[in-house]
């Protein structure tokens, strides 16, 4: 099963023709992705590496059956390939582009929500990837290995070594996914909690947060009445300085949430094992298996 | 990026908010007689921290005199160590009334967050802990817009004078304008202030969205005006990711994520961090000779901790930086190595091939961390 991708997902690829963009559609479709289409405008009909361009999502979608896209277009074009891809009806679009305005997230975000029925995961995030399956976006699936653990977090790197852990312990992963720490996510811990919670072959979870936000605090109350699965948690920043406060409107928000303090005690509450240090993350998982 | 005062209101002045008459100095000389102010006048200080007015750094001058005096006064006075190098001399207003506003962005509900009191000019964070019902708070769809309707709702539950219904209506639009097509990350206007010459922003807290440079030409002229740590810029110049930090372990890594948890890690064995360095992704040789460059500088720094989990990043290519970084240099301190993920065997193959004495590779995050803290014996 795995969630959000698999074996029969098919992938577009925007901005296929750039340097990263073509770089990974081919690693991806080495391991076994079916990147089945680009898209650039003015460059319909031209392939890259027998890959077929498109000039629109759209096209893309109407002759190769293609329902993810992977966005890769720089930060000034990014707002109107997200939308391009949730207009033309992709079930899920896999924004890895960084450095994107926090108004265009937000304005994005809330389109997709009201007019379309797309899932968006990123931006400025990993990207998601089902071992054995199928992957999309950045992530290094050398370290993975197919199974049950579903992981999810914030940060991409951090992913790596969580997923690295467990590997080593060889416990397996289902799914894999990188929700971003940009200010407006398309995808929260919540939604992908939630998939993970209804996804049979899933059999636990370790989540990945860092300081900054409320994030954590929220998917602790979700978790504590919604998720019936085991989950693992770690909080990184737990020695980070204090950082810059965006005036007082921005402390009004977040009130006392946001701290590694806050969100650790939130998350144990929920009958989280939370850990206090990444490489503990697959000898807690074992334990509680 | 958070901006001065005088800054925030330079960027008033494009979207036609209206606020004092003011003129901005950074040395005596400039100071002029024949301003073309009216007195009385306030002389602030430009700081970006709080309680600047209770420290001495605000003062209101009646006549020249006054002026030169308190302008002596506080240029270059140090404010909770922040040093004042500008002060912003401003037309003083006959304040009948003070609000406050601002417009941020709620992450949780992913929604703009327009915050009105009629309780301005005092602390707004008291404000809303002991009377919430005093503080009115609007969220706006970031894919609509704010209509009359919501902000002229929001006048009458602040319980605002509504004698100036209409000035406020405008000014509120024109920050919101500021806010949006301004790229702001937060624009907070305490007080915003009913004064015998009409609806005005006395004060202002702007801070901006530097993902948003590439659309902004005005950007970089503030940015160029925000001093920088001296620790801090060779780094900024560098594109690198810095902070200064208390500890003696110099720390370089690949991601925020991953670089915050080996911060933790290190104090879990005892240790403190000297500093946050994020590599970022995609880093070439040249990023990670950088890197080492900016420890170098940093005489608290006693051991040294690289940290990679290569994804977009290639362990080989951070071997490469290392080894030009270091060859047939005398080291000043240990460098611990871990490298994993993307190409790390070719990595370690590199460092291998290039052994350096005061050079260490460890194949787990903790045993480097032990090693960076316990030394090297």
């Amino acid at each position: 099963m795995a969630i959000l991708i698999d074996e029969n997902s098919k992938v577009v690829v925007q901005g296929i023709t750039g340097r990263e963009g073509q770089f990974h559609a081919l690693r991806n479709r080495d391991y076994g992705t079916n990147i089945v289409a680009g898209t650039r405008p003015g460059k319909g009909g031209e392939e890259v590496e027998s890959i077929p361009i498109f000039n629109t999502v759209q096209e893309a979608i109407d002759q190769t059956g293609a329902n993810v896209a992977l966005t890769m277009v720089p930060p000034a074009f990014a707002k109107d390939a997200v939308l391009e891809a949730a207009y033309a009806d992709c079930e899920l679009i896999v924004c890895i582009t960084e450095g994107i305005p926090a108004k265009d997230e937000a304005e994005m975000y809330n389109l997709i929500k009201q007019k379309t029925k797309s899932k968006l995961l990123g931006p400025n995030c990993p990207g998601l990837i089902s071992p054995g399956k199928s992957n999309v976006g950045i992530m290094p699936h050398e370290i993975t290995l197919p199974g049950n653990i579903g992981v999810v977090s914030r940060s991409g790197t951090l992913t790596y070594q969580a997923v690295h852990e467990l590997t080593q312990l060889d416990i397996g992963q289902s799914t894999c996914i990188g929700i971003g720490g940009d200010p407006v996510p398309g995808m929260s811990f919540i939604d992908v909690l939630k998939e993970f919670e209804e996804d049979v072959e899933t059999q636990g979870i370790v989540m990945i947060g860092e300081i900054g936000g409320t994030a954590e605090e929220e998917a602790a109350e979700y978790i504590k009445a919604n998720i019936s699965k085991p989950v693992v948690s770690y909080i990184a920043g737990v020695t980070a300085p204090p950082g810059k406060k965006m005036g007082h409107a921005g402390a009004i928000v977040s009130g006392n949430k946001g701290t590694a303090k806050a969100k650790m005690s939130a998350l144990e509450e929920a009958n989280v094992v939370v850990v206090s240090n990444p490489t503990k993350i697959g000898q807690a998982v074992k334990e509680i298996m | 990026m958070d901006l001065f005062e005088y800054q925030g209101k330079s960027l008033y002045e494009n979207f036609d908010i209206a606020h004092p008459n003011s003129h901005l100095i950074n040395k005596i000389e400039d100071l002029e007689e024949d301003f073309t102010l009216s007195y009385p006048v306030v002389v602030k200080a430009q700081v970006q921290v709080g309680g600047r007015g209770k420290a001495g750094g605000i003062k209101l001058a009646n006549n020249y005199e006054e002026l030169l005096l308190f302008s002596q006064e506080i240029l270059g006075m140090d404010i909770k160590g922040h040093v004042v190098e500008k002060i912003l001399i401003e037309e003083a207003s006959e304040i009948n009334e003070e609000y406050y506003l601002s417009f941020t962005l709620d992450r949780s509900e992913k929604k703009y967050l327009m915050m009105l009191s009629a309780k301005g000019g005092m602390d707004i964070e008291a404000v809303a802990e002991e009377n919430p019902d005093d503080l009115t708070m609007v969220h706006i769809d970031p894919s609509n817009s704010l209509t009359d309707e919501m902000v002229l709702k929001a006048i009458q539950d602040s319980n605002l004078n509504e004698k100036y219904e209409t000035e406020l209506l405008e000014i509120i639009k024109s920050l919101f304008r500021l806010f949006v097509d301004g790229d702001c990350d937060l624009v907070e206007v305490n007080p915003l202030a009913i004064t015998s010459d009409g609806v005005k922003a006395l004060d202002s807290k702007v801070s901006l969205d530097m993902n948003a440079k590439y659309r902004h030409e005005e950007f970089e002229d503030i940015e160029k005006d925000i001093p920088i740590p001296p620790s801090e810029k060779s780094a900024k110049e560098k594109g690198l990711n810095f902070i200064k930090l208390d500890g003696s372990v110099g720390i370089i890594g690949n991601g925020a994520g991953l670089v915050m948890s080996t911060l933790d890690v290190v104090a879990e064995y005892g240790g403190s961090a000297a500093n946050f360095l994020d590599i970022g992704g995609g880093a070439k040789a040249e990023t990670v000779s950088a890197a080492l460059d900016v420890l170098e500088t940093d005489e608290s720094v006693t051991s040294v901790f690289i940290n990679i989990f290569g994804g977009i990043t290639r362990c080989d290519l951070v071997a490469q930086g290392i080894v030009e970084a270091t060859r047939g240099k005398n080291l000043k301190w240990p460098i611990v190595i871990r490298l994993d993920g993307t190409n790390a065997i070719e990595g370690l193959e590199i460092l291998k091939q290039n052994p350096n004495e005061k050079i260490f590779i460890t194949e787990t995050m903790n045993q480097a961390a032990e090693l960076a803290v316990k030394g090297i014996k």
